[in-house]
């Protein structure tokens, strides 16, 4: 039994890490973009974005997860094409939820990088993209490890909200068990998350540790 | 001829008017200081001929090229700003030296980058690169920095922080220097080495315009002093003579306030 246990619930955790690695290479960079559109000079944009991010943080993520699933067929008639449509909808909802998320830590990152240090790139002579990725990100990083660790430590738990439009993810298979009378396959998938989580932890441990060599 | 002409500088923030017409020159090799209380405005016209601020009027020449032309409305090519800003260097009171980069690193990244935009670069990267080590190793060494070339900022004192970013900026070959209070971020007990640099540029007939209020230092490295008060120069003359006899009355209180 534990066998057959383990091997349906390790087969739903793949969902979970597949969504978890998608969102999170997705997320990333496009939650740097979205920083860019909140932090922009040009009024418009910056107050599009602001909303856009204001609405998906003030909205449940469950709530977005049934809309990118059912409102392009509902409203407009249209399939998410696939062989997995379920799973695409999800890999949406998240990617759309989690650059909002990350958007604003990268902004909290990027405003507490000291004035001066934009003015010494200028009076160097750097161009401010020289002195953005030269200069800037590094400390950047620096600074949005430990908000980000924990977002992304949410992430791989949030993973499992994914079960509401029926991605058969470790929950939804250690559900199935209890279904059937056997309840103690639903605890056991925290141990999942746990050992996920841990290894996040030495991840990022070792993150902080290779940027302690200096102070910004 | 004079390497800086400053021609009346004006410049509001919002309601307020910071500088009112300030207009001063130099000579190239010679040292001007700017002194004046605080909220007098020399820090704004130190920003404005750094670009640091955009001056609302007035006309900056520097060796003979119009720098900055508040009559001209025209959008600005940022290259040609870029290429204008390297011929001033500037020395911050917070230093502004790069936290991820040592010493070394500090005093190269921004030359290194200059270099990459010149024709022969592929070709003589290596001779290039070498070369450009080898001038800031100088630099450092001249500054007494050569134990620290690898160490991080943190790792260094304010005193040998400043040091590091006077050589930073000596390392673009700037035709003037100017020093934004470069010793009031730091202890009493380090201002002596920066001063101490200073004196030392200054035998070296560098061109240096110095915000400070260290007086017993303007009076001893300057040629002339600029005595600012409420967004204009109130006075201004040789150093010596400004300091020891003071003709408006407003230098006078200054002076006196600050010998109390």
């Amino acid at each position: 039994m534990f066998s057959v246990v383990n091997k349906e619930l390790l087969e739903g955790f793949l969902y979970n890490v597949e969504l978890f690695t998608i969102t999170l290479l997705l997320s990333l960079p496009l939650g740097l973009i979205v920083a860019f559109g909140s932090m922009s000079k040009f009024a418009p944009l910056k107050v599009l974005t602001r909303g856009f991010v204001w609405a998906i943080r003030g909205t449940p993520l469950m709530l977005q997860l049934f809309v990118v699933m059912y409102m392009p067929g509902l409203v407009f008639g249209w399939q998410i094409p696939g062989s997995n449509p379920r799973m695409t909808a999800a890999v949406i909802a998240f990617v759309i939820n989690y650059s909002c998320y990350f958007s604003e830590i990268y902004r909290g990152g990027i405003e507490s990088i000291p004035k001066g240090q934009y003015e010494a790139g200028q009076v160097l002579g750097m161009t401010k993209t020289q002195t953005f990725f030269r200069v800037v990100l590094l400390q950047v990083v620096k600074n949005i490890v430990p908000p980000m660790s924990n977002e992304i430590m949410t992430l791989i738990k949030d993973t499992s909200l994914s079960n509401v439009i029926a991605v058969t993810e470790i929950i939804m298979a250690a559900n199935a068990f209890s279904g059937k009378g056997l309840i103690w396959p639903l605890f056991y998938t925290g141990i999942f998350f746990l050992l996920f989580c841990g290894i996040l932890t030495i991840v990022f441990n070792k993150i902080e540790k290779k940027l302690d060599y200096f102070k910004s | 001829m004079a390497i800086l002409e400053v021609k009346d500088i004006k410049k509001s923030f919002g309601k307020t008017e910071v500088l009112k017409g300030v207009s001063f020159s130099l000579n190239e090799g010679e040292v001007l200081s700017i002194i004046g209380s605080s909220g007098s405005g020399k820090t704004t016209l130190l920003r404005c001929i750094n670009f640091l601020e955009t001056a609302d009027s007035g006309l900056i020449t520097v060796d003979g090229d119009v720098i900055f032309d508040g009559a001209d409305k025209s959008k600005k090519n940022a290259k040609e700003t870029r290429e204008k800003q390297l011929k001033i260097g500037l020395v911050f009171q917070q230093f502004n030296l790069f936290p991820q980069y040592n010493v070394l690193d500090n005093v190269t990244l921004a030359v290194k980058l200059q270099a990459k935009e010149r024709p022969d670069y592929k070709q003589n990267k290596k001779q290039i690169l070498a070369e450009i080590e080898e001038k800031a190793l100088k630099l450092l060494a001249d500054m007494g920095l050569s134990e620290k070339i690898h160490n991080y900022p943190c790792e260094l004192s304010g005193g040998q922080q400043q040091r590091v970013s006077i050589a930073r900026a000596m390392a673009l070959e700037p035709k003037i220097l100017f020093f934004d209070e470069p010793t009031s971020a730091l202890d009493p007990e380090l201002t002596g080495e920066i001063l101490k640099v200073i004196r030392e540029l200054a035998k070296t007939n560098m061109t240096m315009v110095i915000v400070t209020h260290e007086m017993t230092f303007a009076k001893e490295v300057s040629d002339y002093i600029v005595f600012m008060d409420n967004g204009v120069i109130a006075e201004e003359g040789k150093a010596q003579e400004l300091i020891s006899n003071p003709k408006t009355e407003r230098l006078q209180a200054f002076l006196s306030k600050i010998s109390d």
